[in-house]
């Protein structure tokens, strides 16, 4: 409380000596454009590729789960409650800098991408398995009443619902995986989170450093968020039939 | 040279010392967690009751706080407040200011969700009878909310507590800060150091996760219908 207060009395006197604080340094973010727009392109490539990684490992855990495969099925719970459960940076500490010390050398972007998979795999996982479960049972009695085997069952009924019903949770999902990119930056890759932190250690342009670095994020993840509020409300239009 | 390594956990004082880091990163996780429930439920109040202009800067505030990955605010907050603002909080202080405010937003839409989520006529009786507002929510609504706000709340909890590992990019010296010590000193005699020390971190947060999770889905499965 007392803090925001503090906040607030700064943030007055700020306001009565503007351009003096808040005025940027247009030269510099000029010249450092280039930099975070490659930056950008890593965080995009980086998370792109996690995603779709995350996405393959999910659909295959699902699947085990819904046909209850077993074995199979209990080794993928386990593998959800860990990846669930523990954070992104502890993975990508113990795959950067834990496993080459057993003789597994990972390049710092594999590694990324093998993190952001891993972690990203459980909660496609879920989001795929609440898909499937939410097909509703007449639909897979009325497939096999009339004569479809368990693959055409699965390939012409259970899929493309199952599929379009998890749309939302997996917008969601790539939305939060595409955050998490931020902590490449604790195993060295040069992703907007680093450079930023780079540039504000040697120019002590931080106002400058952060707005670029905010703005980053925005351009990545506004679209995103706003496609998949509107692809949300087209597939509840479509449920409902009209 | 596997199984040796594993002893850099156990040589003087080092497990001690991460002990004591996760403390440091457990009273963190705490505090968030009380502040952002407190001024979640106050938030998710009055989003649901507040005036129009309440909510949609409260509606602002958490999309803001969702888009933006906590990383990025912890920097903000960690850069901007002694650079523009003069205000030097420690690290820990930030960090907790940081995702009280983060956990509070996630909060509120956790409350606000319970609490629109309840059939109108509850709130349309509770009105008939007389009920004034603080006592429409005191006796109907919020006690009904609660059931549907617990398991989510835990979840945020467990959500909070992972993000955490977060802390140790902006120095504050707590369970993995820590590790990463412990790996330095050791580096020369126990090469394998840095995979056991991770792992042992790995290992404590999913101890502490993993039932909170675990309750979370009971009580969810439990109050479902």
């Amino acid at each position: 409380m007392v803090a925001y207060i503090i906040i607030l009395t700064r943030l007055l006197v700020l306001i009565e000596r503007e351009g003096d604080c808040l005025a940027l340094d247009w030269t510099y973010i000029i010249k450092y454009l280039p930099q975070y727009e490659e930056a950008l392109l890593l965080t995009l490539k980086l998370g792109v590729l996690g995603i779709l990684l995350a996405a393959a490992v999910g659909l295959i855990c699902a699947v085990i789960q819904y046909f209850h495969i077993r074995v199979l099925k209990q080794l993928v719970q386990a593998y959800i409650e860990i990846a669930r459960n523990t954070p992104l940076l502890i993975q990508l500490f113990f795959l950067f800098y834990g496993l080459p010390k057993i003789g597994i050398t990972l390049e710092a972007e594999t590694a990324a991408i093998a993190g952001l998979g891993f972690l990203g795999g459980s909660y496609m996982a879920e989001a795929f398995r609440a898909g499937f479960e939410a097909v509703p049972t007449t639909q897979i009695e009325a497939g096999k009443s009339i004569g479809l085997s368990q693959l055409q069952l699965t390939r012409f009924v259970i899929f493309p619902q199952a599929l379009s019903l998890s749309v939302p949770a997996l917008g969601a999902n790539c939305i939060f995986l595409l955050k998490e990119t931020s902590l490449f930056s604790g195993i060295a890759i040069l992703e907007l989170m680093n450079t930023t932190r780079d540039l504000i250690g040697m120019y002590y342009k931080t106002n400058e450093s952060l707005i670029l670095l905010v703005a980053g994020y925005l351009i990545i993840l506004l679209p995103l968020s706003l496609i998949l509020t509107w692809l949300e409300r087209r597939l509840r239009r479509a449920q409902f039939g009209n | 040279m596997l199984n040796s390594g594993i002893d850099v956990l156990f040589q003087g004082i080092n497990l001690q010392r991460l002990l004591l880091g996760l403390w440091v990163t457990a009273r963190i996780a705490l505090i968030s967690i009380i502040l952002s429930f407190f001024f979640g439920i106050l938030f998710g109040v009055l989003r649901t009751t507040g005036p129009k202009a309440v909510k949609v800067v409260l509606r602002l505030y958490l999309e803001l706080f969702r888009i933006i990955p906590i990383l990025v605010w912890l920097f903000v907050f960690y850069f901007v407040l002694p650079a523009d603002f003069e205000i030097n909080l420690s690290a820990e202080v930030v960090s907790i200011l940081v995702f009280s405010l983060w956990g509070a937003a996630e909060m509120s839409d956790i409350v606000r969700g319970a609490v629109i989520s309840l059939p109108v006529h509850q709130a349309e009786s509770g009105k008939a009878l007389g009920l004034s507002v603080w006592q429409l929510y005191r006796h109907v609504l919020i006690p009904q909310a609660m059931k549907r706000t617990l398991p989510p709340a835990i979840n945020l909890a467990t959500r909070l507590i992972k993000t955490t590992a977060l802390l140790v990019m902006i120095g504050v010296i707590e369970v993995i800060k820590v590790g990463q010590q412990i790996i330095e000193q050791s580096s020369t005699e126990y090469p394998t150091a840095a995979f056991w020390v991770y792992a042992f971190i790995f290992v404590l947060y999913f101890i502490i996760c993993y039932p909170l999770s675990a309750v979370s889905r009971r009580l969810e499965r439990k109050w479902a219908a």
